[in-house]
C-alpha cells in the first residue's frame, strides 16, 4: 500500500506524517471514516483544493477507503511542537475555548467531540493535534465561510460561524502548541458526549 | 364519501391505464435484453461522464462545460416529463442523436457529439433510448446556457453545421475484416474519439481531413495526441494485446492514461467486452500510419542546454528515478516505460509538463482496482527546475523531444485541473 500512495507522500509525507509546509495536514492515525470522508468530498469536488480533486477524479470509493485504512493506521512520531509566536493572554482563551467552550456564546469545548486528549474519536471525527497553527486556521475559517462544507447537519459550520477571527487565531495556537499525545489513538464510537448532531458522525 | 373517493380512484387508475396505452404505442414496452444492450451502448457513448454533475443524480444533467464561447450546462436526459425526455419518442431520440436536433426542430450546441453520434444505427439508438427510459426519473430542471454575445444566438449553429457537420450513419467497408469495421463504428461513433483527437478550430468545429490528427482541447489544456501519426499517440507500433490493456485497464506495458482520456475509461471503456475493445484495438492500429520515429539527430548541446541538462539529471536521478529507473525503463506496468514513450516526445511538450506539476492516478478500473500514482511536483519544483527535467526527460534514452522553456512550465502552472 505504501508503493501505491507514493502519490500522497511528497506533500502528507511518506507515513501521513505531514511535511514542513504548514498547510498540508499530518493524516496518520486519523479515523478511517474522517479520511475516507474527506477523499470523497475531495473526489466529488464538495471540498476544493485542485491538486486533491485532479489526483482523486477516478477512483473508486473501495480504493479510497483502503487507502483512508492505511492511514489511519499508521502511528509516526509527531512533529516537535510549535513554539507558540501568540501572546499567553491569547493562547489562554484558545485553551479556554477547546476545553470548556463559550457558554454564553453557545460554543462548545473541542473536547466534547475531538476528546479529552483531541485524539478525535471513530468513525469520523479527527483528531487535532500534530496540525499546524496556519492549518487549523484555514480549515475554521473555511467552515465559518461555507468554503468548507460537510454532510448535514454540518456541526463544524454551525460552531465555526460562532468564532470571531480572534477566537480562531487563539484555537490554532493552542492547539498547535500541544506536546504529542501519550496515546495517539482515537476514541471508541459512541464514547464521547457530542453536544450536537453531525451529519459525518452517526450517533 | 367512501364510494365516491372509490369512484374517483377508479377515475383516475383509468387515466393512468389510458396514458399508459398511449405511451405503450409509442415506445413499445422494452425487454430486459433490450435495457441491457442500451445500458452497454450508453456506456459506450459516455452520456454518463457529462450528462451528471457532481454529487449530483445520474443523468440529471447539470454539470457545467466549458467553451471559449461560454458555459454550457448539461440536459437531464432521466425520463422526467417536466424536465427530462419522458415525453421523447424514440423517433425524436433518434433525431437527436442523428441530426442533432431538438423534438421542437431547434438546433442542439455541438459541445453533444451528435457529429459523432450520427453514425450510430437506428437499432442502437432506440436501444439506448429505451434504457434511459428504464432509469430513475430525477425532476431538476436544465439550467440555461451562459454563453458570450454572439454565441448565445442559436441560430449561429446552422453555419457551424455547414461547415463541419456531416450526417450519415456509420457505412462499413466491405474490403476491411468485420472486427475492424465494429471497431470503426465504436471509435467514430458512440466512442466520439474524434471529439478530442482532431484539432479543433476558433470556430468550435473540427475537419473530417483532419480526423484524429490530434490537437489542444480547448479550455482543458491538455493534448490530444494524433491517432494517425505513430509520433504521437499513433499505435501502429503497439501490440493489439498492450491497446486493450491501456483502453480497458487504463495502463499497459506501454504507458498509462492521464488526463482526459483517465476519464474516458473510468466511465465508459472500463465496460466494454473483450470483442469490443479488441475491435477498436485492431481499428486504432491500423489508422496509424507512416513509419516509425525518425531517430534522434545527433545532439551537440549548446552550453546553455547543457547546463539545463545536468541539472535536469540532477532532479530526475532524486525524484524520478525511484520509480521510472535511471535510464527511464520504468517498471510496467504500474511505474511506465519514459524512454520510448510516444507521449513524452510529442512536439507538443504540454502533456509531459502537465504530469510533472500535476502528477497523476490512472483511474480505478475493474482490470487495476487500485493504481499506483504519481506525485504533483508543482510546489516542489520551480519552473526552471520543471524545464530542466521535462527537457532532460525528453532527450536522453533515445527520445527525441525538443526542450522546454521555464515560461512553458509557468503558463501551465495555472492550467485548469477540473
Amino acid at each position: 500500500m505504501a508503493a501505491r500512495v507514493l502519490a500522497c507522500a511528497s506533500c502528507h509525507g511518506a507515513q501521513g506524517e505531514g511535511t514542513s509546509d504548514v498547510y498540508f495536514p499530518r493524516l496518520a492515525g486519523k479515523p478511517a471514516g474522517y479520511l475516507y470522508n474527506q477523499l470523497v468530498a475531495f473526489r466529488d469536488g464538495r471540498r476544493k483544493y485542485p491538486p486533491m480533486n485532479y489526483l482523486l477524479e477516478f477512483l473508486p470509493d473501495e480504493y479510497l477507503k483502503k487507502m483512508a485504512e492505511y492511514f489511519a493506521s499508521l502511528r509516526p512520531p509527531f512533529p516537535e511542537t510549535a513554539i507558540p509566536t501568540v501572546s499567553d493572554a491569547i493562547l489562554a482563551r484558545g485553551e479556554s475555548i477547546v476545553k470548556h467552550g463559550d457558554t454564553q456564546r453557545g460554543i462548545p469545548p473541542c473536547a466534547s467531540c475531538h476528546g479529552p486528549s483531541f485524539g478525535g474519536m471513530e468513525p469520523a471525527i479527527p483528531g487535532l493535534l500534530g496540525l499546524r497553527a496556519s492549518y487549523i486556521s484555514a480549515q475554521l475559517g473555511g467552515w465559518r465561510y461555507g468554503t468548507r462544507t460537510a454532510a448535514a447537519p454540518d456541526c463544524m459550520q454551525i460552531v465555526a460561524s460562532l468564532l470571531t477571527e480572534d477566537d480562531v487565531k487563539a484555537v490554532a495556537a493552542y492547539l498547535s502548541s500541544r506536546p504529542a499525545p501519550a496515546d495517539p489513538s482515537f476514541a471508541p464510537q459512541g464514547s464521547l458526549p457530542m453536544p450536537l448532531a453531525c451529519g459525518s458522525e452517526p450517533r | 364519501m367512501l364510494r365516491l373517493a372509490t369512484k374517483l380512484n377508479l377515475l383516475l387508475a383509468l387515466c393512468f391505464a389510458g396514458m399508459t396505452a398511449a405511451s405503450a404505442q409509442q415506445n413499445p414496452p422494452a425487454n430486459a435484453e433490450l435495457l441491457k444492450r442500451g445500458e452497454y451502448l450508453a456506456r459506450a457513448g459516455d452520456c454518463i461522464a457529462c450528462h451528471t454533475a457532481p454529487e449530483g443524480k445520474t443523468f440529471a444533467g447539470g454539470l457545467p462545460m466549458k467553451t471559449p464561447f461560454g458555459t454550457l450546462f448539461t440536459s437531464n436526459i432521466t425520463p422526467d416529463p417536466q424536465t427530462g425526455i419522458g415525453t421523447w419518442t424514440s423517433d425524436q431520440f433518434y433525431r437527436m442523436m442523428h441530426d442533432g436536433r431538438f423534438p421542437d426542430g431547434g438546433l442542439v450546441y455541438p459541445a453533444m457529439p451528435f457529429g459523432s453520434y450520427t453514425k450510430v444505427t437506428r437499432e442502437d439508438s432506440d436501444a439506448i433510448f429505451a434504457f434511459l427510459r428504464s432509469v430513475p426519473p430525477v425532476k431538476q430542471a436544465n439550467k440555461p446556457h451562459e454563453l458570450t454575445f454572439p454565441f448565445n444566438n442559436r441560430s449561429l449553429i446552422l453555419g457551424w453545421r455547414t461547415l463541419f457537420f456531416n450526417e450519415g450513419e456509420f457505412k462499413p467497408d466491405p474490403t476491411k475484416s468485420a472486427e475492424w469495421n465494429r471497431g470503426a463504428y465504436l471509435v467514430e461513433g458512440l466512442g466520439h474519439c474524434g471529439m478530442c483527437h482532431t484539432a479543433i478550430n476558433a470556430l468550435g468545429g473540427s475537419s473530417e481531413s483532419q480526423a484524429f490528427e490530434g490537437g489542444l482541447i480547448p479550455m482543458q489544456y491538455w493534448y490530444a495526441p494524433s491517432l494517425t501519426s505513430n509520433k504521437e499517440a499513433g499505435l501502429g507500433e503497439w501490440s493489439i494485446q498492450e491497446i486493450v490493456d491501456y483502453l480497458r485497464t487504463g495502463v499497459s506495458a506501454r504507458g498509462a492514461v492521464y488526463g482526459p482520456m483517465a476519464e474516458v475509461v473510468y466511465n465508459s471503456l472500463q465496460y466494454l467486452n473483450d470483442e469490443d475493445i479488441r475491435a477498436m484495438a485492431v481499428y486504432l492500429k491500423g489508422l496509424a500510419q507512416g513509419s516509425s520515429p525518425d531517430k534522434p539527430p545527433p545532439a551537440i548541446p549548446s552550453a546553455e542546454s547543457s547546463l539545463l541538462l545536468s541539472l535536469g539529471k540532477q532532479i530526475y536521478d532524486r525524484d524520478c528515478a525511484s520509480c521510472h529507473g535511471a535510464t527511464g525503463l520504468g517498471m510496467p506496468p504500474h511505474y511506465p516505460p519514459l524512454a520510448g514513450n510516444q507521449s513524452i516526445q510529442m512536439s507538443s511538450a504540454v502533456n509531459a509538463i502537465r504530469m510533472v506539476l500535476n502528477g497523476g492516478y490512472p483511474p480505478g478500473t475493474a482490470g487495476n482496482p487500485m493504481p499506483y500514482g504519481m506525485p504533483p511536483f508543482a510546489q516542489r519544483l520551480s519552473d526552471d527546475e520543471v524545464a530542466a527535467v521535462v527537457t532532460y526527460i525528453r532527450t536522453s534514452w533515445g527520445n527525441r523531444g525538443g526542450p522546454v522553456a521555464a515560461r512553458q512550465a509557468n503558463e501551465l502552472r495555472t492550467a485548469t485541473l477540473k
